[in-house]
């Protein structure tokens, strides 16, 4: 990669306020393309707000986030929307829609035509592990792992260069976890996508992140390599590392195994 | 079986009166949709303005119907012809069930479902056609049921004001002293009733989400 590249990801000074609560202060972070930056933290320290900048569901109160240079602000926001990849732990899956209308989704109001729309949705399917067959399937008719494929594929259908992801994994049982987890591994070696991923399971963020950044009541703490957030002496880290406990070596090694 | 010997003397009568009280229920509920279904989903959209909406709606609904329509006569144009002032009445009484539902079915859309929609980058319009409303189909159904039912019951006093409907067998038997003539308008109205239930129910199972 270019040293002079541009960031895909820029938040500038970020910070954000609702209701009298301070959710978000100060935010910096640059975010290069290819990478998988997880946002490690408890619940309400500010990462689920950050990632939802990023896509303008949340508007900063001040400071601003550049999307490929560009503040996200300034263009069309259907646009920068369906440029960019939204998973959630809640999956959303439209209910009445199947499987493929789900996948097909914004390519269909992207005006693709309904031929290559049907080869997109297959090649999806296959890409994350599932059957072609469930295509005519409806979320219900699912387990919590297939759904959260089909979550996946359907970030992935208009083939956006960010992905963003609120806790895709934290629902699962640990074995479907693992799982996808392995699987993630697996397609983003393959798709280089740009990722920004939220969790607060330090041994997903070991072993998903190109870096962590650790995030404690609206502040970036730091942000680590899985390496050095091992051995780093930041008493939030070592807290962290302290109260996963054994064996996060293994995790930060980004066994596909 | 005196009512049934009744009927079918009079079996004109019966059809005219009966299509008479289904244009009564069929336009007010009609109207009552076209004014109730986006208010309902304004109002699940803009929290600020359901109570007020909510309450003025509960407020009409507490009238008694024979007051309302007494009410209703000196105004202008809708006084001129007693239909226009039976669906209007109509209408008013059908827009609660209708605002509510509509109200609770889209607020009841999963949170989650329509976050995602707005973070793929659909549009508000698009959210709305293709996420928010299929999914409170269903629910804003059973209000127009709960609509149509009550309307088919309340029509029968229209006849009080000379809108016809099967209400006009009902009074004429009320004056006359005969029930055979007041259950030739109960037993159809009844079975309108009934008919409207199972019918619109039907469609609302057959739009309910999996």
């Amino acid at each position: 990669m270019q040293p002079a590249a541009t960031p895909v990801i820029e938040f500038r000074d970020v910070s954000y306020r609702v209701a009298g609560t301070q959710v978000l202060s100060g935010f910096n972070l640059l975010v290069e393309g290819g990478e998988t930056v997880v946002l490690l933290g408890r619940s309400g320290s500010g990462k689920t707000t950050s990632l939802k900048l990023v896509n303008r569901l949340v508007t900063p109160t001040s400071g601003e986030v550049l999307v490929k240079g560009v503040p996200n602000g300034d263009g069309d926001l259907i646009r920068l929307r369906r440029s960019i990849g939204y998973v959630i732990q809640d999956v959303g899956l439209f209910p009445h829609f199947t499987v493929e209308r789900n996948i097909g989704l914004v390519p269909k109001i992207e005006g693709w035509s309904e031929e290559r729309i049907r080869a997109r949705t297959q090649e999806l399917l296959h890409m994350v592990g599932l059957d072609p067959e469930i295509a005519s399937r409806y979320p219900n008719q699912l387990s919590g792992g297939q759904r959260q494929r089909v979550g996946v594929a359907r970030a992935l259908a208009a083939d956006p260069e960010i992905l963003l992801m609120d806790e895709p994994f934290g629902a699962l049982d640990p074995l479907t976890r693992d799982e996808l987890q392995r699987e993630f591994l697996l397609l983003q070696q393959r798709l280089h996508k740009t990722v920004v991923f939220v969790t607060h399971d330090l041994r997903e963020a070991l072993r998903l992140g190109g870096r962590i950044a650790l995030m404690e009541a609206g502040r970036l703490v730091t942000v680590l390599s899985p390496g050095e957030f091992l051995q780093s002496t930041d008493p939030l880290a070592s807290a962290y590392v302290r109260a996963f406990g054994e064996g996060l070596e293994s995790a930060a090694n980004r066994g596909t195994s | 079986m005196n009512v049934f010997r009744f009927m079918w003397h009079n079996h004109g009568q019966v059809m005219d009166l009966t299509l008479e009280h289904l244009r009564l229920v069929g336009f007010s509920t009609l109207f009552a949709m076209i004014i109730g279904i986006p208010l309902g989903i304004v109002i699940a959209h803009r929290p600020r303005f359901n109570k007020p909406v909510l309450a003025s709606a509960n407020i009409i609904q507490t009238i008694p119907s024979l007051a309302l329509f007494g009410f209703l006569l000196p105004v202008p144009w809708l006084g001129e012809r007693s239909d226009r002032l039976a669906i209007l009445a109509l209408t008013l009484y059908a827009l609660l069930p209708i605002i509510r539902n509509s109200f609770t079915g889209i607020r009841g859309v999963d949170a989650a479902v329509v976050e995602a929609g707005r973070g793929m980058g659909l549009t508000e319009s698009q959210l709305l056609f293709q996420v928010e409303l299929p999914l409170a189909a269903s629910v804003i159904l059973s209000g127009v049921r709960v609509a149509v039912v009550i309307s088919v019951g309340l029509a029968t006093i229209a006849a009080a004001i000379g809108a016809g409907g099967l209400g006009e067998f009902i009074y004429s038997g009320l004056a006359m002293v005969d029930n055979t003539v007041i259950l030739a308008g109960a037993i159809p109205a009844a079975l309108l009733a009934l008919v409207a239930d199972f019918g619109v129910g039907w469609l609302e199972r057959r739009l309910a989400p999996r």
